[in-house]
């Protein structure tokens, strides 16, 4: 999904100085909350996650109950705090994956010798001839529904598209203006690859990955929704929604929150990714 | 009556900035267009004679604020129109010319239909007589096989048939006044002179025509009138007999005497005293460089057909060639940044094209490069310093400074100080640019230079004052140049020897003066027929 | 002396004033030929992917369908597991399980399912029909969300262009099933304009289009936008003004082609987004198709049957994208002629 908004940097500001946007600030905001949910859970949530109480159960969200309760009692708001712990570690393990393997391919396909990179670049096609999800679900029905197998298939879902991306600027900087003149002042490869090529290859990377991380865990949560993922009684976000999905007609506030909590988390880091690439471009023009 | 078509007087354009004052980019500016005349806006970039243009048609854009005495088109006030009064008068009673027909022509869509729409937009007959009349224009402009190119679109076209076709689209209502902004830029000599061929044409016919350029030679062949702009203000003005042969105005003096061309050669082009003899280097007959029978075919087509030249030391061997003429590869080739498909290139004595990657890499400090745009041969993340450390660090020359002083005289040298190290690139001027690209360029003492249309992107008196700098340092250092450019005039002006290429061929070669004066081959006789010369004047 | 290095050229006959139409054909056609024969070698790839990864099962395939099938976890017995082997040959060896699996598929033989004790292909064709005008739905919807909007906020003033930007970032990055949620609540439970369980009539089908429609509209208004205002900005709209023609008039007749060119481009990567989201959605809403049988079908490991999907769905996309290839190529004629 996030292929080919990457390619295209948002309008650029033409402010010099510190001055944050005012949706990059609040994107801030957002990221960190999640962020300190995800490292110390109890110090956010109000109840115990665990703890079922059927006489509160299917509550509507209520100041003793801030998000509801779902159909054992459970309070939602500390489900979900105390679930993003793991939503967000598989975002970021599918994330780190699929940037390994975008790595890997990418940077064969573009600067490898030609026994490797036609092979790679071939296989990137049929590669990218699968959607993202179809991928993903290859590798699901391979491993079976758990955390672990969610992580991994997310990132191989998601590798090929990265890759593609990679791989473009990886041949874009191979053949600049800047490369080449290397090249004709006499330094040898390795060096044109470790002075120039390796690091402006990188510096795009960085915002992708803020951008993926949210959409690895849009996506690691839609396979968790389908069942294919995380299992109940965890606590992880797309189980939640899978397990809200059939009291949806009494309690909306079970399956419309936890997607909130989802497209925040995945908004906020594409905001903070994209404003990190507007500064990278911008900085030096 | 007033006999002029167009009156400008006393005319102001701001532009608008954010959380800035507003810039005064146009300042007073007067003059009068008469009836089947040509009047030139001369002025190099940021002299404001586009936006003056633009704004002439009430296309200025919404950031800036014109205001004038008088600006009036047949008598009839231009400021304050609607923009339905200015949709009737676009078109039909003023033409608009742009540069780089490429881009100025919708690229989707076939000519004749951009031609067609000029007319329709002005409620002209029907599509059938609209057909008939684009074919009529387009054989007025001079394109053959008329019915055949109108359905072509602009990229299908070569550069010569597609600015014709712009024109056309211009003229189509036949207006009387026609403006052209930078028309012949970006093409080719040959083609540049036939395009002014269609202008004189229209003037002929009684049409008025207002061009701005930044070339004096290629304003001299047809304009009657002469304005020159600096900074937004106009500095000299008169026919162009006066301008061109007693310029009155230090920036226009400056102006002419940057143009190098064959009487400048020897020279100083810039400076305190341009004109004066420029020191001469020492050359010996040693051989540097050498290209043996090139040969080099992309898909197919010849890039380089057979090619060969020699470079001795402290010489310069200009290599000129229009676009297509595989200047540009011969170069690359000879900076073994690409290996010869046959043929071989010997430096110093060594075999050099074919060489390992390693005993090449021993060879390159020799053999040093400057491009057109230094910008793209700078790592974006890099400052000045770096650039030039990293170059110095290659360097085997026994060190008697530091890198950093180094990089420091290396700056002086060319013109630059001490303060420029810190800076970034992107953040400086073209000329800066360049003269850092030629202070990485000496770094390792080279003892060749390739200069690939290292001046062309340059404006005129920023041009002058790089090949000034070259040209000395060529005296100091003694090294040699293979310097490669479209532009007739600076390889008059900079080599000793030329060699002359079309189509992958080299058609002639030789001393500069025997190529240039006495040229044998037809091809170098039609490239110096069509160079638009402000001599011409001199000799009438 | 200066030497004529060849010998003078005849008048010149530039090759371009000569007409050669001939050249435009044959260019295209090349380039046809590249594209068809590439989208060939890649459907093998993906067949052969998908094989090889369904092949390399953790646990012996005939115990996990018969696990399957029985409901219970347990270790079989070799004499339970010779005649699945037998049956489905997994005895042999991969490169003949390979052939024979390929020669399956040239046949339109997608194999059986295990789980629902049917061919896949039939399967499949009972399900196809609702997926595919789901998607087809979309990408329409898709398309009459995204032109106008970004039309109407493109090219003008910067607030307007920053306002209609980021609406199109957000709406791109919902995720598809939270919007299904949130359509479904609102509309059909709530308000009840909409029935909840819709099956495939016509107004069952229109909030899982729009669920599917929204993010895509983000993709493509952002592409359309972008080229839009770059194409503002190329001197050929000046040169239309200065024919005379209304700023309107240019953004409707020269930019408007311009900008559409990514979002016909975006299109064939789209049905490969929509049909994969149509696993989602179908979740969603209960509504039959595709999408529902794969979900079913990859927790019961039912691999012939997911195969299956997969490797159609891919051919889908794969044929789609070459005709949005194709359909490119001949709107800008910019790309012939290179291979």
């Amino acid at each position: 999904m996030t292929t080919h908004l990457t390619d295209y940097a948002g309008p650029r500001t033409q402010r010099a100085g510190w001055q944050l946007p005012v949706s990059v600030l609040l994107s801030g905001i957002v990221a960190l909350f999640f962020i300190v949910a995800a490292l110390t859970p109890g110090a956010l949530a109000t109840h115990d996650p665990f703890a079922t109480d059927l006489y509160r159960a299917l509550q509507a969200p209520s100041w003793a109950n801030w998000l509801g309760t779902d159909d054992i009692g459970r309070d939602l708001y500390s489900r979900i705090i105390w679930g993003t712990r793991q939503s967000l570690l598989i975002g970021i393990g599918a994330m780190a994956i699929a940037l390994f393997g975008a790595i890997v391919l990418g940077f064969s396909a573009a600067l490898g010798p030609r026994w490797l990179a036609e092979p790679v670049n071939r296989l990137l096609e049929i590669l990218l001839a699968f959607p993202t999800l179809l991928l993903a679900l290859l590798f699901v029905a391979l491993l079976g529904p758990s955390a672990s197998s969610l992580l991994i298939s997310v990132g191989i879902g998601t590798a090929p598209g990265y890759a593609r991306l990679v791989r473009a600027q990886a041949l874009q900087v191979k053949q600049s203006g800047y490369v080449e003149a290397a090249r004709a002042l006499g330094h040898p490869w390795h060096r044109l690859f470790i002075q120039h090529i390796a690091p402006n290859v990188f510096r795009p990377l960085f915002s992708l990955v803020a951008l993926g991380i949210g959409q690895s865990v849009v996506w690691a949560s839609g396979l968790s929704f389908l069942g294919l993922g995380v299992v109940p009684p965890s606590p992880e976000w797309g189980a939640l929604l899978e397990a809200g999905k059939i009291n949806v007609t009494v309690a909306w506030w079970l399956e419309v929150l936890p997607g909130i909590a989802i497209v925040l988390v995945a908004l906020s880091f594409t905001q903070i990714g994209r404003y990190i690439q507007q500064r990278a471009e911008g900085e030096k023009r | 009556m007033s006999n002029n078509v167009i009156e400008v007087r006393d005319l102001n354009i701001w532009a608008r900035a954010e959380n800035a004052a507003p810039r005064h980019i146009v300042k007073n500016v007067s003059f009068a267009l008469q009836r089947g005349q040509c009047l030139a806006l001369v002025g190099e970039s940021g002299s404001g004679k586009s936006v003056t243009a633009r704004a002439l048609v009430g296309l200025a854009g919404e950031q800036l604020q014109v205001q004038a005495n008088t600006l009036s088109l047949h008598g009839e006030a231009l400021l304050g129109r609607s923009e339905s009064w200015w949709r009737r008068v676009r078109g039909s009673k003023v033409g608009f010319i742009l540069q780089d027909a490429l881009v100025s022509l919708d690229p989707l869509r076939p000519v004749g239909k951009e031609i067609a729409e000029a007319l329709a937009l002005h409620g002209w007959g029907n599509a059938a007589s609209r057909q008939q009349k684009v074919q009529a224009l387009l054989e007025e402009v001079g394109v053959p096989q008329a019915a055949y190119r109108a359905s072509q679109r602009p990229g299908e076209l070569s550069g010569g048939l597609r600015q014709r076709a712009l024109i056309a689209s211009a003229i189509a209502l036949h207006p009387d006044v026609l403006i052209a902004d930078e028309p012949t830029t970006a093409l080719d000599v040959t083609v540049q002179a036939q395009v002014l061929e269609v202008l004189r044409q229209m003037l002929d016919r009684g049409t008025s025509v207002i061009l701005i350029s930044h070339d004096l030679a290629v304003v001299a062949k047809i304009a009657d009138q002469i304005l020159v702009m600096q900074g937004g203000a106009i500095v000299e003005a008169g026919t162009a007999q006066q301008v061109l042969q007693q310029p009155q105005h230090p920036y226009t003096q400056g102006l002419i005497n940057a143009i190098p061309s064959e009487h400048t050669k020897g020279q100083r082009l810039s400076g305190s005293a341009p004109g004066a003899p420029a020191p001469a280097g020492v050359k010996s007959a040693d051989v540097l460089l050498e290209a043996r029978h090139i040969v080099k075919r992309f898909r197919g087509h010849s890039a380089v057909a057979d090619v060969s030249f020699t470079l001795r030391r402290g010489e310069t061997l200009g290599i000129v060639g229009e676009s297509g003429s595989g200047k540009t590869t011969l170069s690359r080739i000879a900076l073994a940044l690409e290996a010869p498909d046959s043929g071989e290139v010997l430096f110093a004595g060594q075999l050099w094209s074919h060489a390992s990657a390693a005993a090449q890499r021993a060879i390159r400090r020799q053999i040093a490069v400057v491009y057109q745009d230094p910008l793209s041969s700078f790592d974006p993340r890099w400052r000045v310093a770096d650039i030039l450390l990293d170059a110095i660090a290659l360097d085997q020359h026994p060190a008697t400074h530091t890198p950093r002083d180094r990089a420091i005289s290396l700056l002086q040298s060319v013109g630059l100080g001490a303060e420029h190290l810190n800076q970034w690139p992107a953040r400086m001027s073209g000329g800066q640019r360049q003269r850092v690209a030629i202070a990485r360029a000496i770094a390792t003492h080279p003892q060749v230079i390739v200069l690939d249309e290292a001046v062309s992107a340059l404006d005129v008196t920023i041009q002058a004052q790089i090949l000034d700098l070259l040209s000395d340092l060529q005296a100091q250092l003694g090294v040699s140049y293979l310097f490669i450019s479209h532009d007739l005039g600076v390889i008059h002006h900079m080599s000793d020897r030329v060699l002359v290429m079309q189509n992958g061929e080299a058609v002639e070669q030789g001393a500069a003066d025997e190529v240039f004066y006495r040229p044998r081959h037809p091809y170098t006789q039609k490239l110096l027929a069509s160079l638009p010369r402000l001599a011409a004047l001199e000799i009438a | 002396m200066s030497e004529l290095t060849s010998a003078p050229q005849t008048s010149a006959t530039r090759v371009e004033e000569r007409a050669v139409p001939r050249r435009r054909s044959v260019a295209l056609l090349r380039t046809l030929s590249v594209r068809i024969a590439s989208a060939l070698f890649v459907l093998w790839g993906t067949i052969t992917v998908t094989f090889l990864v369904l092949s390399v099962l953790p646990g012996d395939r005939a115990t996990i369908l018969l696990n399957i099938t029985s409901g219970q976890v347990i270790e079989r017995t070799p004499a339970e597991l010779a005649p699945i082997n037998a049956q489905y040959g997994f005895d042999k060896p991969i490169v003949e399980q390979y052939l024979h699996y390929f020669w399956q598929l040239l046949h339109a033989d997608f194999g059986f399912s295990f789980e629902l004790q049917r061919p896949v292909v039939h399967i499949i064709a009972e399900q196809l029909l609702p997926t595919f005008t789901l998607a087809i739905a979309a990408l329409l919807l898709a398309w009459i969300i995204a032109i106008p909007w970004t039309l109407l906020t493109a090219g003008r003033n910067r607030r307007l262009a920053a306002f209609g930007s980021a609406v199109e970032t957000i709406m791109a990055g919902l995720p598809q099933y939270w919007i299904g949620i949130l359509l479904l609540i609102v509309f059909a439970i709530a308000l009840r304009w909409f029935p909840v369980v819709g099956g495939t009539s016509l107004l069952g089908t229109v909030l899982p289009a729009i669920t599917l429609a929204i993010p895509l509209a983000g993709f493509i208004g952002h592409a359309i936008r972008g080229e839009f205002e770059r194409s503002m900005q190329q001197p050929f709209v000046l040169s239309a003004r200065a024919r005379g023609m209304s700023l309107a008039g240019v953004r409707w007749r020269h930019v408007l082609r311009h900008a559409l060119i990514p979002a016909i481009t975006l299109s064939g990567w789209a049905i490969g987004n929509l049909l994969s989201g149509a696993v989602l959605v179908e979740a969603v809403f209960a509504r039959p198709g595709l999408g529902n049988v794969l979900v079913n079908a990859v927790s019961n490991k039912d691999f012939a049957l997911v195969s299956g999907i997969v490797i159609l769905i891919s051919f889908l996309y794969i044929v789609i994208n070459l005709v949005v290839d194709l359909i490119y190529l001949i709107v800008d004629p910019r790309l012939r002629g290179r291979a």
